[in-house]
């Protein structure tokens, strides 16, 4: 049992009496359970059905009560908890591109494991998307459906699945790192008390501890960082979108889907969404996008940006901005790339205009290609670039849409 | 009203390296700011305080030297700081710093509205904000571009999401992370500077604040930092020569052999 008292520090002074909420502390002359002490003539002491909650440490001031916790106490019993999960992320009934990309990972880590594969998929209507998550890999899917989590909204969904996984202790919960999986996931881990490891670009099994070893980068990239949750389940991680390869589509897969309804389940809702307003300005989504095409302050002005959305439209792509231009109000904040606007890490990344300053190449120099078309052979984009084409972009980015459309049609 | 800003002070540069010998980043030589994002929360705290009345109060956890972080949140014009330092929160997770965080912010008091960046450019987590939340027992709205109405018990703000954005209304108290595009930051005024040097900064550690001794620092972590190394740097690139033309044209059946398009 780990809570004592120090003989020798405690005073007596009774302040921890009032702090145990379980009223297990009695002041009690010294004479009957200590030596002497030259100035006091009392002691605490504790009773039985102490668990351990630490509330009497903080009023003590004289640090006269210790609590030695033994580690094995400590950690919850992690042995029960069984199966990978994908949190299925779905907008207006469509399931996201990144889930199908965790499919494809969660089960090469569910067969290291010898586990089952299981999908949690929240929402109204989505009879159709559980089958397409089985025909993905999925052995099981969790659909939970009800008007509430149609849309999504922080305290439903971390309420649901906060208390799915209470229920059924998965081992691992994957989540996409969109802006809903990284808003709710933190909150799930914390009021689970289990770790979260964000943004997460390589994932792997030590077989022996079965532990999931989470790597992602930090310091924008600069870093890279493995991360473990040893003693605690599940371990969570959400993941960067683009980064694993989809899964592959089996038409004939069979699985188990487990449907419920929360609509007669009292769910906490402490935010009302009003509107959801798509951004016009974006034909094609950053974060989605296979191949960005950015333009910079060489373009020079807001109207040279049309030269940047053709070579885009030409190969299907999303345009993307460096911060230069974007505070010079040419385009939209949306449209940002880099440290303070978004990390992508697409196919393609052409970089026209732009010199390459660190806190533009932080947010795409995980890009499969990094093509640049500078003036400037100094520039510091070069120096990641892929292929470099050094020349007047007015001139080099219409040849290549016209060569594109050319090749392409 | 009572607004809480949450910041944190990181390296002034994320051209870190990394000791070779003992595996850690190598912090000397590199100056400290407050975390960029940060200053956006710290601006809006500003901005509702002038428009609602009321006190902005900073709150920051880290090392001693992180009081510096608060100087300068205090000369931009914030009410007070209070910086949570102590040794036993170093080695701190996310959960356990959200877990500690949370403690200073009740012990600061009431409050109706708690605001952070969205994530800090070090960690790159944008996981503090919510944990905070949970841990406060508040709802909480991530990646808020805009705050369109906030009165005594309501706020409506407009979350950026990949396709756009959304048009969210809470109660208060809540918490809100905040992107770039919410304002631009103001510059310390020179006054501002005068009163944040003489400024008494509240230091608490983890006895004043009242969290349990297991919650925090590296016991109360759950995770762990197995390794850190330097990502292998991009391969050298080639460039294209010739006229617009034919750099083109070389570029697209590059770009074809890679099977790219």
């Amino acid at each position: 049992m780990g809570i004592r008292i120090v003989e020798d520090k405690c005073t007596g002074c009774s302040l921890c009496v009032k702090a145990c909420p379980f009223g297990l502390i009695k002041i009690i002359s010294r004479e009957e359970v200590a030596k002497p002490h030259p100035k006091y003539k009392k002691i605490a002491v504790i009773g039985e059905g102490c668990n351990l909650c630490g509330a009497c440490l903080e009023p003590c001031s004289f640090q006269a009560i210790l609590i030695e916790k033994e580690e094995a106490k400590l950690r919850p019993d992690i042995s029960n908890y069984k199966g990978v999960w994908v949190f299925s992320e779905q907008k207006k009934e469509k399931i996201q591109g990144v889930v199908y990309e965790l499919l494809g990972e969660g089960r090469k880590l569910a067969e290291r494991l010898g586990e089952k594969l299981s999908c949690v998929l929240l929402g109204q209507g989505m009879d159709e998307g559980a089958k397409e998550l089985i025909a993905y890999g999925a052995d099981r899917v969790y659909q939970i459906e009800g008007s509430i989590l149609r849309d999504f909204q922080d305290d439903p969904y971390t309420d649901v699945l906060t208390s799915l996984i209470e229920k059924e202790k998965p081992e691992i919960v994957l989540m996409g790192a969109t802006a809903i999986g990284r808003s709710f996931a933190s909150r799930v881990a914390a009021r689970l008390g289990t770790g979260l490891t964000a943004d997460c670009t390589e994932l792997a099994i030590d077989v022996e501890s079965r532990q999931l070893l989470q790597t992602r980068p930090a310091f924008g990239g600069n870093i890279m960082a493995t991360i473990t949750t040893p003693h605690h389940r599940p371990q969570m991680a959400t993941v960067r979108h683009k980064v694993f390869k989809k899964a592959i589509k089996q038409g004939n897969r069979q699985g188990e889907i487990i449907k419920e309804s929360v609509e007669n389940r009292t769910l906490s809702l402490r935010t009302k969404l009003l509107n959801m307003v798509e951004d016009i300005t974006q034909t094609v989504k950053l974060a989605d996008a296979d191949i960005i095409v950015s333009g910079g302050r060489g373009l020079g002005a807001p109207e040279n940006f049309r030269i940047i959305e053709e070579l885009a439209r030409s190969l299907g792509g999303a345009v993307g901005a460096s911060r230069a231009a974007v505070d010079a109000g040419w385009i939209p904040y949306s449209h940002q790339v880099g440290q303070t606007g978004r990390t992508v890490c697409p196919k393609i990344y052409i970089a026209c205009g732009i010199s390459g300053a660190i806190q533009h190449l932080v947010g795409m120099q995980s890009s499969e290609i990094i093509v640049a078309i500078n003036k400037d052979p100094n520039a510091p984009i070069f120096k990641v670039a892929t292929y470099g084409i050094e020349g007047d972009l007015f001139k080099v980015v219409p040849a290549l849409t016209k060569r594109l459309t050319e090749v392409l049609e | 009203m009572n607004f809480i800003v949450c910041i944190k002070q990181v390296p002034g540069t994320t051209e870190v390296k990394i000791d070779p010998r003992t595996n850690t980043l190598i912090r000397e030589g590199v100056e400290s700011i407050v975390n960029p994002f940060d200053s956006y929360a710290i601006e809006e705290g500003l901005r509702l305080k002038e428009r609602m009345g009321g006190k902005v109060t900073v709150i920051s956890m880290g090392p001693p030297q992180a009081e510096s972080a608060l100087r300068e949140a205090l000369s931009m014009g914030c009410d007070e700081g209070v910086l949570l330092t102590d040794p036993a929160f170093a080695g701190s997770d996310t959960l356990a710093t959200s877990y500690t965080v949370a403690c200073g912010i009740r012990k600061i008091g009431e409050f109706d509205l708690v605001i952070c960046g969205k994530q800090a450019i070090d960690g790159d987590t944008a996981q503090v904000g919510p944990g905070i939340a949970e841990k406060l027992g508040i709802p909480a709205v991530t990646y808020v571009k805009k705050i369109e109405e906030i009165d005594e018990a309501h706020i409506r703000v407009e979350r950026m999401m990949e396709e756009g954005y959304e048009v969210i209304e809470l109660g208060i108290p809540a918490l809100i992370t905040v992107v770039k595009e919410i304002n631009e930051p103001r510059l310390p005024s020179l006054r501002g500077m005068m009163r944040a040097k003489k400024a008494t900064i509240s230091i608490w550690n983890a006895f004043d604040i009242g969290c349990q001794r297991d919650r925090i620092g590296q016991p109360g972590s759950p995770t762990i930092v197995n390794r850190i190394f330097t990502p292998p740097p991009r391969k050298g690139g080639e460039l294209i020569l010739g006229d617009p033309e034919e750099q083109s044209r070389k570029l697209v059946d590059k770009l074809r052999e890679a099977k790219v398009i």
